[in-house]
């Protein structure tokens, strides 16, 4: 690249003397005559060669060409020379530049002039001519040789052209060797002689003619460029002539060649002393004059130039470095062998690795150059350091452990800054509605100083001030104001002295008096000042108006216009007198006053110094008498010594006590001396009595003083103040966006622009800045800058007034005429002394404001974007005392400042300050002693609080916004406040009044509803915590994505594709899921598929033999062909929704029917959480549709048979909805909840097949059914939200991560660990393990059967009513509560009996665990686990019934995990089911352990009590329950039978009522056989049909619903009779065991 | 319900059209609208979801037009939980797949007048990268639950959305008594409001 570069930068060099050398040619001719005829014979000899040539060519074109002489001319004097100096260096292009005056380069300039201008003068053309043919004469043979070649020539310039330009005279210098036919000497030779030429025809001084010519000539304008190159190319060609000629001739015509040489020599010279330049070769121009121009244009196509051409050019004009590698030998010098030098056993480092390429191409190119090979070393590679990347840093490295860093490499730290053009934009600016409009007026400029002034400015411009002074000061009267004041005030004191005198002085008005009269005092003090500066201020004015008196006398003339007039306004001199006097008077008889009552306060403040230092006196005596009693023990001493000591003693004390100086008396006030004293200052500061009122009046009606009749530094003062102009810059924002005008300076020092500037906005106004210069001539100087503050966007065009501004500078400014300057003392006083220094100063008369749109709308910024609020005025007070903060204005303060200093508020002065704490006072503003965030809330406030409240319409949109249960799904809030009905709240507030009072009616038992009410409280919180946690979304919940297969599933998709199509087999395809929100009545439906039934119970046959028909049943197998045995069908409601399948045949029958049933959310409201809360049941009930004939009479019954259906229950299977909504299908056989006793019925039928007999066994009646809900809802999901705890963190991550564990690797099975009490808090499980004594009746019931004992204990569990967490609240969280609290509530899911039950079997010594599984029809749910001798048996706590593992039947269906105290064992065996679990625990393989060796338990405390407290049964309450349950049954069965009559049999009912307490000792057992016979007998005539119903207690309500699904009272015949009994055990704790016995009585 | 029979609304009237849309992606586009609005509106007439013809683009220009019209009109007794329209773009994807192409939501103007409204539409982001190719692979693109969804500002910062076009709806509305009412909708005079302002300043001064 270097090499290009270089070569690039010849060719320029090169073009550039090229160009120099073609003007020269044409301009030397001129130059010819100062060179004078004794030149070089060598030289005239070229050059008369050259002439020739050119004259040849300009034969050729004789075109006319006059321009490009212009720049040939100039373009060479502007090269920069090194002796040139000081020139500007302008570059070539540049045509026309102003050559520096005073400078000797005019010489040189001229001399080329003549030519270029084609005005010569004619002897120099003589001259020339003379000169020229002289020289044709002796070149007339060389150009014959020439011509020759010429002709000849013209093939391919540029080639050689190139060849030209590779051989440059750097070459030459560099390589002297290499190009023998450049000689050196000579070049040098001929250079030093040119310079002594050129030092020859410097000394030619120019005429002033001639320099005046040349400095007034009008130079042509340029059109440089075309002609320019033109002429290039012609240079190029002719040089490239010369060349031909070297080339060809060689050293025959070296003498030619050296001329050419020298010529070139020249045209460098020419780049370095362009005027010295032209000395050379010029006598053929005198021809060629008028040819010259046309000698160089030539009008031609554009050349083009082939590919290859251009190509082969560039070789030629570029070195590519080969590629090859160098042969070593080129390298080194010549016949040396390369030397290895580690061959001979050197150490060489590691060279640093270099691509073979780029060594090759650097050794080529080093080669090339000069010295080339000092780069290769001994063994011909490239010389280079093993590794040019230093080992160390070279950067010294910094020890800072424990001393000081430098402290030049300390870092300091710089705050940050903000960019100052950060968000300056005016928001919404851009757009065409925001532009914003600043208009600058600038009016004018009037100058207090300036250098320019003369002595005489000086004064006037200070008597004009003072003028201005006075005019102010007359405007404002403030003497006039305080006199009237004072008057008054007096008047006022003089009134109350009155008052004083004639009423006696009260406290308050003596203070008022005193209060007046130091009023008084002050004002007149103030009235003195003003007084004595509106004296002063005349006085003075007086003086500079007789200095400039005598300054003009002085000086002859006048400069200013002003003059001064004082008018004298005569006065009566009596009265004037006389008032004078008085005032006099008036102050003395004050200051008497005044000085009196001083006296007085300083004679009471000496009296009392004088008692204090008495009394402190006295003490010293007392003191001095007790030490002199002691000292005259010891010794005596004389008084004086005494005294002496006394002294001393009180000096010393001096030091300690203060005050002990004796108080001097206060000196009575000089009376006359006050008189004296008045009158001086009266006589200073007033006008003497009788004296006219001065007042002086300043006009500038004076005439000024013609130039003329000036002295000749005034006359010169003057025109440079007329010189002088000035104009104004506008800064906006430190960018200057405007100036004015330049005005000139008037004699009175006074410009006027009058120039409006409106700026359009987009930044926000930071900064307006006018600049005022000061223009003389062509420079022009800042002379001040006056800032103007930014606007408020109020201030707008018209009705801003134009403000003066001060400003001033401080430039030093000195003048030899009569100006007097700026910073220069000056005095004007004769001696000199008294010097003022004077500074230029002025005002600058402007104003700023925002425009104003077409629409008269204000083109300002909103305020809000106002940046810096300094100059805010009390626009926005009202925001910062809302905010309470008292930074700007405390009012307070205010206030009492102004109550302290007594404002006067007649005063004008203070109008502002008085209106302002009017206002304050009035309340209008007042800063609130409060901060408040939202200062501005209020504006935004559109209705006050209290109309919030009592507004009806604001409640109820208040209300459900706060999503209260009766207004959650509000629809159209009446949109006027009469339109809405107070009925809408009647709902809500019932509903809180019933938070404290609770129906106790309906709960039959006071303690029932205390308990019912907790429920109530519980559930709400729950729900509100739910409704809150409803609110946080997963991504789940919004968007819809599929999973991501695994590769497995991928695998088995791909795999599927290749599997065969089996359009017949049935695929099961995933229904789709439903999100509530887009649910309406009636979408969803209950589809319950009621597939088969087992070992329904059977008919027993209507015997009248008691007592037979069992046996009979058994063993006719003919009669149990014949007859029909069962007809059951399903018949199941939901919501009051009834349907029913159709009947089947038998024991087990099939049906295989699908019922839908409608479902209906509450309020309409398909939310999970409302739809999770939904309390309905599913109530599938099993009847037998049992046909009687009847007739009517026995007549028609041979035509017709009537036959009548009754419907008997079997039996009911219950499934809340919740369970079906959280598990969203529900498959299995359903144990059938049948009456312990089943009057007419059997459980027992013929043994006749291994079937029944087996199933006999288990001694249950079942129902498989498949419930589900379509469409498909989506489940809730559990709480999310986190409940606290007081569990150690580390356990509560571990269980999370076990229960993470379990549901990652068996996700069917129920895990649980924590669960949440019912505060809220997640606790352990384990925690709620303890052994817990059941109640002791229990346990002295059997004591020698433990087995009993147990089942007591399960009934009893059973017994307390199951409320399922989902139920109740809301959502699936497992809400567990404690065994007390569980008793204490008497209602809890499956969870809470587990519990229970456990922990009282393990009481009972029993191992027991608690089952965490899913059963049907529960779901997920808890059983307990109990190991005995025979085995494990499965607890099932909500109905106390137990199951041997083994049993198939056992509604249980997987193993989640088991629960100690201990520990918690998840279930990681293969089959989950209760039937195929090893109960193991000890197995690692099968039951993995939360706590292990790991992590070992950390001793867990319970949270169950240590004991179970009971309350003893209450057996009157048990019996007045029974009473009225059995009132209400009866009424509701009646009820539920409008149409017909009920009738009760006392006797059945009697009956059956000793049979309950049988059935409640027997625990439900099978007794069933007893009964019926008893029954028969007593009732052999009637049909009976009944069957006890036994019942947890919670609530009557469901045991009214029980009752109600049975359809008992759905007996129509005429003829039935009804029997009801009621029967309540109840056990400790108020747990009621409630059997309710049902018959229906048809008289046969 | 039944008890507002009688009592007063005041009526808005939606008038337009679904213009067409800019997806310079894609083609074969349909879209889908309907309307989100609160407790206290309720449509009287017109349709309030609708689904419009498939469009493609023309050589000429790369607009999809679709020119779908509007027509509904609200009854309401409270400007709270105003309307909007929420649209979704549909289209198939390189394997004839129908996936969504965006989603977007706009409030129903409340002045008077005609009104364009153009939306920027968008679609939720896969979780993470090779849930997006199996997403193109399978053409099951996460969707929203339902696209209303972007009509409400609750829950969506769990969501993650790339920008797809935008769909140009134009509005003709009309009101009904909601002057009479007390909401005054009408087009604010911006002159006079500043007006208003810079008097009260020079008040205040």
């Amino acid at each position: 690249m270097a090499a290009s570069s270089d070569i690039r930068e010849k060719l320029r060099m090169k073009r550039r003397a090229l160009q120099d050398t073609l003007v020269k040619n044409k301009n030397e001719d001129d130059i010819q005559e100062a060179e004078g005829s004794d030149e070089d014979p060598g030289e005239s000899l070229r050059r008369t060669l050259r002439a020739q040539r050119e004259k040849r060519k300009t034969k050729l074109l004789e075109q006319p060409f006059v321009q490009d002489e212009d720049v040939g001319e100039v373009s060479p004097t502007q090269y920069n020379s090194p002796n040139e100096g000081p020139s500007s260096r302008v570059d070539d292009s540049v045509v026309s530049t102003r050559p520096p005056t005073g400078s000797q380069r005019g010489v040189s300039v001229k001399s080329e002039q003549p030519s270029s201008s084609l005005h010569l003068d004619t002897f120099v053309t003589r001259h020339l001519q003379e000169k020229l043919r002289a020289a044709r004469s002796k070149g007339e043979s060389l150009q014959q040789q020439e011509t020759s070649k010429d002709s000849s020539e013209p093939v391919s310039r540029l080639q050689r052209l190139k060849d030209r330009d590779t051989i440059t005279r750097f070459d030459r210098e560099a390589d002297p060797v290499s190009s023998g036919r450049h000689d050196d000497p000579l070049t040098l030779r001929s250079r030093v002689k040119f310079q002594e030429q050129a030092r020859r025809v410097e000394k030619d001084f120019p005429t002033t003619e001639e320099a005046y010519n040349f400095f007034t000539f009008n130079y042509e304008p340029d059109q440089p460029s075309k002609p320019e190159s033109k002429s290039k190319m012609r240079q190029k060609q002719r040089d490239g002539v010369e060349e031909d000629d070297r080339d060809e001739n060689g050293q025959e015509e070296a003498e030619v060649e050296e001329e050419d040489e020298a010529e070139e020599d020249n045209q460098d010279q020419n780049e370095f002393q362009s005027e010295e330049a032209p000395l050379v070769r010029n006598e053929d121009n005198l021809f060629v004059i008028d040819h010259l121009p046309q000698d160089f244009v030539e009008v031609r196509k554009a050349e083009y130039v082939g590919f290859k051409k251009r190509v082969q050019r560039d070789c030629e004009l570029l070195f590519t470095p080969s590629f090859r590698a160098v042969p070593t030998s080129v390298k080194l010098p010549e016949n040396t062998m390369p030397r290895f030098l580690e061959d001979e056993g050197l150490y060489v480092g590691q060279r640093p690795a270099v691509s073979l390429t780029n060594k090759n191409i650097s050794e080529n190119r080093i080669l090339k150059m000069a010295e080339g090979s000092k780069w290769f070393g001994d063994d011909g590679k490239i010389l280079a350091l093993p590794d040019p990347i230093k080992e160390s840093s070279t950067r010294p490295p910094l020890f800072h452990m424990d001393e000081e860093l430098d402290p030049a490499l300390q870092t300091v730290y710089r705050k940050a800054m903000k960019s100052q053009y950060a968000n300056l934009y005016i928001a919404g600016a851009t757009d065409p509605e925001g532009d914003y409009q600043l208009d600058v007026d600038v009016s004018g400029l009037i100058f207090s100083h300036h250098p320019l002034f003369s002595r005489e400015h000086v004064l006037a411009s200070r008597l004009a001030q003072l003028y201005d002074q006075y005019l102010s000061r007359q405007q404002n009267n403030l003497t006039g104001h305080l006199t009237e004041k004072l008057n008054g005030l007096r008047k006022a004191l003089r009134n109350m002295m009155r008052i004083h005198g004639e009423q006696g002085s009260s406290e308050a008005l003596q203070h008022r008096i005193s209060e007046y009269s130091l009023e008084v005092r002050n004002t007149r003090q103030l009235r003195d000042l003003e007084q004595e500066k509106d004296r002063t201020l005349l006085r003075s004015i007086i003086k500079v108006w007789k200095e400039i008196k005598s300054l003009r006398e002085f000086q002859k003339y006048t400069n200013t216009p002003f003059k001064l007039f004082l008018r004298r306004e005569n006065v009566d001199r009596a009265l004037d007198e006389w008032e004078y006097e008085g005032e006099i008077l008036k102050e003395v008889l004050e200051l008497e006053a005044e000085s009196e009552e001083q006296y007085q306060k300083k004679l009471a403040e000496y009296n009392k110094q004088l008692e204090d230092w008495k009394l402190w006196r006295k003490k010293q005596k007392a003191k001095q008498k007790k030490k002199k009693k002691k000292s005259q023990t010891q010794d005596d001493t004389e008084e004086e010594q005494e005294e002496e000591e006394e002294q001393d003693q009180t000096e010393s004390e001096d030091q300690f006590e203060e005050d002990p100086v004796k108080p001097e008396v206060p000196e009575r006030p000089d009376i006359d001396s006050l008189e004296r004293w008045v009158r001086e200052k009266a006589s200073r500061i007033r006008r003497k009595p009788g004296e006219a009122i001065l007042v002086p009046e300043l006009c500038t009606s004076g005439g000024v003083t013609a130039s003329d009749l000036c002295p000749r530094a005034e006359v010169a003062r003057r025109e440079d103040v007329s010189r002088r102009s000035l104009f104004i810059k506008i800064l906006y924002n430190y960018k200057e966006v405007s100036r004015t005008d330049s005005c000139s300076l008037s004699t009175d020092f006074r410009v006027h622009f009058g120039q409006i500037f409106n700026l359009k906005v987009l930044n926000c106004p930071q900064s307006i800045n006018l600049q005022v210069f000061e223009e003389i001539g062509s420079s022009y100087s800042l002379l001040a800058q006056v800032f103007v503050p930014v606007p408020d966007p109020s201030v707008v065009t018209g009705r801003a007034p134009i403000e003066e501004i001060e400003f001033s500078s401080n430039q030093h400014v000195m003048f030899d005429h009569e100006g007097v300057g700026s910073d220069v003392p000056l005095s004007f006083e004769s001696d000199g002394s008294n010097k003022l220094t004077l500074l230029t100063s002025g005002k600058l008369s402007c104003c700023v404001s925002w425009g104003i749109g077409e629409e008269g709308v204000p083109l300002a910024p909103p305020l809000s974007q106002h940046p810096g609020g300094t100059h805010r005025g009390l626009g926005h007070l009202d925001a910062v005392s809302y905010i309470g903060a008292s930074g700007l204005y405390d009012m307070k303060k205010i206030g009492e400042w102004a109550v302290q200093s007594r404002l006067d508020p007649n005063d004008p002065k203070n109008t502002s300050i008085m209106h302002l704490l009017k206002v304050a006072s009035s309340g209008e503003v007042t800063a609130p002693d409060y901060f408040r965030l939202e200062h501005l809330q209020e504006e935004f406030n559109f209705v006050s609080d209290e109309e919030m409240e009592s507004s009806k319409r604001f409640r109820l949109l208040r209300l459900r916004n706060q999503e209260a249960p009766e207004f959650r799904n509000y629809k159209f809030v009446p949109l006027l406040e009469r339109e809405v009905s107070d009925k809408v709240f009647q709902d809500y507030e019932k509903r809180l009044k019933d938070g404290e009072t609770i129906d106790t009616r309906q709960h039959l038992n006071p303690h029932r509803a205390v308990v019912a009410k907790y429920l109530q409280q519980i559930r709400e919180s729950v729900i509100n915590r739910f409704i809150l946690t409803k609110h946080h979304y997963q991504l789940s919940d919004l968007v819809i994505e599929e999973e991501i297969p695994s590769i497995g599933i991928l695998g088995i998709n791909l795999f599927k594709l290749a599997e065969s199509k089996r359009p017949l087999k049935p695929q099961r395809i995933e229904r789709k899921k439903v999100t509530a929100q887009n649910l309406s009545d009636g979408d969803i439906k209950l589809l319950i598929n009621v597939i088969r039934a087992h070992n329904i119970p059977i008919r027993k046959p209507q015997s009248s033999k008691p007592g037979q028909s069992s046996q009979s049943a058994v063993q006719g197998s003919d009669w149990y062909l014949s007859q029909v045995q069962v007809r059951p069908f399903v018949e199941v409601s939901f919501q009051r929704t009834v349907l029913q399948t159709t009947t089947a045949d038998g024991p087990n029958p099939s049906w295989n029917e699908e019922l839908q049933l409608p479902f209906n959310a509450p309020n309409g409201d398909y939310s999970t959480g409302s739809l999770q809360s939904v309390k309905d049941e599913v109530f599938i009930n099993i009847f037998d549709e049992v046909l009687y004939e009847t007739g009517p009479d026995d007549k028609s019954r041979a035509t017709s048979i009537h036959t009548q259906i009754e419907k008997h229950w079997l039996g009911s299977v219950k499934i809340p909805f919740s369970t079906i909504y959280s598990q969203s299908k529900i498959d299995g056989a359903f144990k059938v909840n049948t009456p312990a006793v089943l009057l007419g019925y059997s459980r027992e039928h013929g043994n006749t097949s291994v079937y029944d007999q087996w199933r006999s066994t288990q001694g249950g009646t079942f129902v498989r059914l498949f419930i589900t809900v379509e469409p498909q809802l989506v489940p809730g999901e559990s709480v999310r939200e986190k409940f606290n705890s007081q569990e150690d963190e580390r356990l509560l991550q571990a269980s999370e991560k076990f229960e993470k564990h379990a549901a990652g690797g068996y996700p069917d099975r129920p895990c649980i660990t924590t669960v949440i009490d019912l505060s809220g808090k997640t606790i352990f499980i384990t925690r709620y393990i303890r052994p817990l004594n059941p109640p002791q009746e229990f346990l002295d019931a059997f004591p020698n059967n433990p087995q009993e004992a147990t089942s007591l204990v399960a009934r009893y569990v059973s017994l307390i009513p199951s409320l399922p967490d989902q139920v109740s609240f809301s959502a699936t969280c497992d809400l567990l509560s404690t065994c007390d609290q569980f008793l204490t509530l008497l209602a809890g899911d499956e969870q809470e009996h587990a519990v229970l039950l456990c922990n009282y079997f393990l009481f009972l010594g029993k191992k027991a665990w608690l089952i965490i599984g899913t059963a049907i029809p529960e779901g997920p749910t808890a059983y307990v686990l109990t190991h005995e001798q025979s085995g494990y048996f499965i607890w099932n706590p909500s109905s106390g019934q137990f199951y041997e593992k083994g049993d198939t039947f056992c509604p249980l269906q997987t193993v989640g995990c088991l629960v100690n105290s201990d520990n918690v064992w998840f279930n990681i065996q293969e089959n989950p089911s209760p039937l195929h679990t090893n109960f193991d625990i000890t197995k690692v393989k099968m039951w993995k352990p939360f706590f292990s060796r790991s992590f070992s338990h950390p001793g867990l405390s319970s949270v169950q009590p240590e004991e179970l407290a009971y309350r003893q049964t209450d057996k009157a309450a048990a019996a007045e329950l029974q009473d009225r349950v059995e009132k209400i049954l009866k009424e509701k069965i009646m009820e539920w039978r409008p149409r017909h009559p009920t009738r009760w049999n006392r006797y059945c009912t009697t009956t059956l009522k000793q049979f309950l307490p049988k059935l409640e000792q027997s625990r439900g057992q099978d007794v069933a056989e007893g009964h019926r016979v008893e029954l028969q007998n007593l009732l052999g005539d009637y049909r009976i049909s009944g069957f006890p119903l036994h019942l947890p207690f919670s609530e009557v309500g469901p045991i009214i619903e029980a009752v109600h699904s049975t359809g008992v009272h759905n007996i129509h015949s005429s003829n039935v009779e009804f029997a009801l009994a009621v029967y309540i055990q109840p056990y400790p704790n108020n747990v009621p065991s409630v059997w309710v016995y049902l018959a229906s009585l048809v008289r046969t | 319900m039944e008890k507002t029979s009688n009592s007063s609304v005041f009526l808005l009237t939606v008038n337009g059209q679904i213009e067409g849309a800019n997806f310079p992606d894609y083609d074969n586009l349909y879209c889908k609208y309907c309307y989100v609005y609160g407790h206290d509106w309720a449509p009287t007439t017109g349709l309030e979801e609708g689904i419009t013809q498939i469009t493609s683009k023309s050589s000429q220009s790369h607009k999809l037009i679709w020119n779908f019209p509007l027509e509904t009109t609200f009854k309401s007794t409270n400007p709270s939980g105003w309307p909007q329209l929420v649209v979704s773009v549909y289209g198939p994807d390189v394997f004839g797949n129908d996936v969504v192409r965006g989603y977007g939501a706009t409030h129903i103007p409340f002045t008077p007048g005609q009104h364009i409204r153009t939306i920027p539409m968008f679609v939720p982001e896969p979780t993470w990268r090779l849930q997006k190719f199996t997403g193109w692979l399978l053409g099951r693109r996460p969707e929203y639950t339902d696209p209303k969804v972007v009509a409400h500002g609750e829950g969506r910062e769990v969501t993650r959305v790339r920008s797809q076009g935008f769909v140009t709806v134009s509005f003709h509305i009309m009101t009904k008594d909601m002057k009479r009412m007390g909401y005054d909708t009408g087009p604010t005079n911006s002159s006079t409001v500043q007006f208003a302002t810079s008097s009260q300043s020079r008040d205040a001064q």
